[in-house]
């Protein structure tokens, strides 16, 4: 009985012959390939961390918890301090999210419920998408024509009428903590539109059928049942938002105009951390270099842990309205 | 058909937008009523497709009616026309006329969230609300603008006791209503669905997902209820038709064939393909 074609075993040969020695090294040199990718991709991580804190012990050593509490960045004098640069970061995103937020939700909605044929809903939400797909100097260059112009005349008018409030405060630089916030708002509106929709569009039809029947209307079955079941969703993809305006780079070291000194005003040029890292290395040298290293490890450090917050939130969303599938 | 839910046009169906008012239903419906649901030369169109061939229909006040055949036949587009939730799909259009208490349910000047307030309707899959159990109780009262505490709380321990599930629950009102078991839900649903006191209860086969013991319970609070509602129940359970109903309407691909007292339907039947159905030749 022929047991092969061309060395390629057949295996439904009548009888139940015993599995030939190729066919059960192949599916094992299978395995073990796709093994060493995923072990590769674990220790690249631990290597990017790892070469990361090795740089950067220097100045954790020299400066310790003071480098994040330290207010001064002065590299001439061997100071050392990125608290105005992590508040920077933090306010930043915080900012480019409360902008986003509601938009990218209403935008998620309007995608989500049938108030305008299908082919325009995916037109618009193939749109919003393209958005992500813009390289981020692009955004730059954008923000640097467009937005600072405007953020000049609009803040001079703020902070002629509003100056007194600490936000406010004058004079209004095109280059600021503001021009960067709008910038990244419209960075991150393709993850939060992308993600909240994909939580309301799950939302089982039963539970809109069940609110309907009840005597609700549209608009307060959205609010009551359909919101609130994609809620965990939503604010996955706020997190998410969030972790992404604080890894972004290019576009903010363009426009936020590098100073570390520490302001209220969202008109003052400020600094986050990637931008301050694009911005120093090139004539970095010594212990700067491993202060970088530390502001890098920080930054690395921040992301993961919003990152995984996402994940995790959007895990547990599955898991609580399966029941309702 | 007009999909604007949020039109607040007068309507002469006496149902006012306090849907928790304090009233009894004896009070507004005479407990037998013959012709309390009128369904006139109904036909009903998917698109171009006739789903309905002019269906004529008296439906009782205060009884348990079925509606029993085979799948297709048109028994749950029926249900699903006196709330008009069928209107939720688009391209669909109806001829004929449905009339509850004397009023045409499609008068232009009827509501279809007042109409809706006065029918309940369970669904075949329970869908709890992914809230509290008391959030899935007051909702309805909520969405009606009913923000009285002690009403809500009166009306949550009222509807569960109706829907005999107050007992299991009491210590645990305010915890999400996905962590009870499938027929807690169902009899949930059943306990949401009074909860604006509807004189109408719609139920499509709501015991279809359920286990034997499970269903046994809510059969017995179907029994129950129709005391104070009119209940239409469409099922596919023979026996579960004999047991909870007193009349019995069988369909076949778009027409009533029969419609008769349950006891009547299931020992002698008028017409054959009754005969046939009930004794499982097809089907």
């Amino acid at each position: 009985m022929r047991t092969r074609i061309g060395g390629v075993p057949i295996l439904n040969t009548g009888t139940l012959s015993p599995l030939t020695p190729e066919y059960r090294r192949n599916p094992d040199f299978f395995k073990g390939a796709c093994q060493l990718a995923c072990i590769l991709t674990i220790l690249l991580l631990a290597f990017i961390f790892g070469e990361i804190l090795l740089k950067a012990w220097p100045a954790i050593h020299q400066f310790g918890f003071g480098f994040i509490t330290g207010t001064q960045w002065s590299p001439n004098r061997g100071v050392f301090g990125v608290l105005p640069v992590l508040i920077g970061t933090v306010e930043s995103s915080f900012l480019a999210l409360l902008v986003a937020l509601p938009l990218g939700l209403s935008i998620a909605l309007f995608i989500s419920e049938d108030f305008l044929p299908n082919s325009l809903r995916q037109f618009i939400r193939f749109v919003v998408e393209l958005l992500a797909a813009i390289p981020s100097v692009v955004y730059g260059l954008w923000g640097v024509f467009v937005v600072i112009p405007l953020v000049q005349k609009y803040g001079t008018i703020l902070s002629d009428h509003f100056g007194f409030l600490p936000l406010f405060a004058g004079p209004a630089y095109g280059n600021s903590l503001l021009t960067a916030s709008l910038v990244l708002a419209l960075m991150v509106l393709p993850t939060i539109t992308a993600i909240s929709r994909s939580s309301l569009v799950v939302v089982p039809y039963s539970l809109r059928e069940g609110s309907y029947a009840l005597g609700a209307t549209r608009w307060e079955t959205i609010l009551g049942v359909i919101l609130p079941t994609a809620s965990p969703g939503i604010v996955a993809s706020a997190i998410l938002a969030f972790g992404r305006a604080m890894g972004e780079t290019m576009a903010v070291a363009m426009l936020i105009g590098n100073s570390q000194r520490l302001s209220w005003s969202l008109l003052s040029p400020s600094n986050t951390l990637s931008a301050l890292l694009a911005n120093q290395f090139s004539e970095a040298d010594g212990i700067q270099i491993s202060a970088l290293m530390y502001a890098a490890a920080l930054l690395v450090a921040l992301t993961l842990v919003v990152n995984i917050a996402g994940a995790m939130v959007l895990r547990q969303t599955q898991r609580a309205t399966s029941v309702l599938r | 058909m007009s999909n604007d839910y949020t039109s607040s046009e007068a309507h002469p169906i006496q149902v006012s937008h306090e849907t928790a008012r304090p009233y009894e239903l004896s009070d507004v419906v005479p407990p037998s009523e013959t012709n309390f649901i009128k369904v006139d030369d109904f036909r009903f169109f998917y698109g171009k497709k006739e789903v309905l061939h002019g269906i004529n229909l008296e439906i009782p006040s205060r009884r348990v009616t079925s509606f029993i055949g085979p799948s297709g036949c048109g028994k749950s587009t029926l249900l699903r026309n006196f709330n008009r939730m069928n209107e939720l799909i688009p391209g669909v259009r109806h001829e004929g006329d449905i009339t509850i208490h004397g009023t045409s349910i499609f008068d232009p000047s009827v509501e279809v969230i007042a109409l809706r307030r006065r029918i309940g309707m369970v669904f075949q899959k329970s869908n709890p609300f992914p809230m509290s159990i008391y959030g899935n109780i007051v909702y309805p009262l909520r969405i009606a603008g009913q923000g009285d505490r002690s009403m809500l709380d009166e009306t949550v321990e009222r509807c569960l006791r109706s829907a005999a599930l107050w007992d299991e629950v009491k210590d645990r009102l305010h915890e999400s209503a996905l962590g009870l078991s499938g027929g807690q839900m169902q009899r949930l649903c059943i306990a949401r669905a009074i909860a604006s006191r509807p004189e109408i209860l719609l139920m499509d086969e709501p015991c279809s997902a359920l286990d034997p013991i499970a269903t046994a319970k809510v059969e017995e609070l179907i029994i129950e209820l129709k005391r104070d509602f009119t209940i239409i129940i469409v099922t596919h359970n023979m026996h579960q038709a004999s047991r909870v109903s007193e009349l019995t309407a069988f369909f076949y691909l778009g027409n009533l064939v029969e419609f008769d007292e349950t006891r009547k339907i299931f020992t002698n039947p008028s017409k054959l393909q009754t005969e046939e159905y009930i004794t499982g030749r097809f089907g």
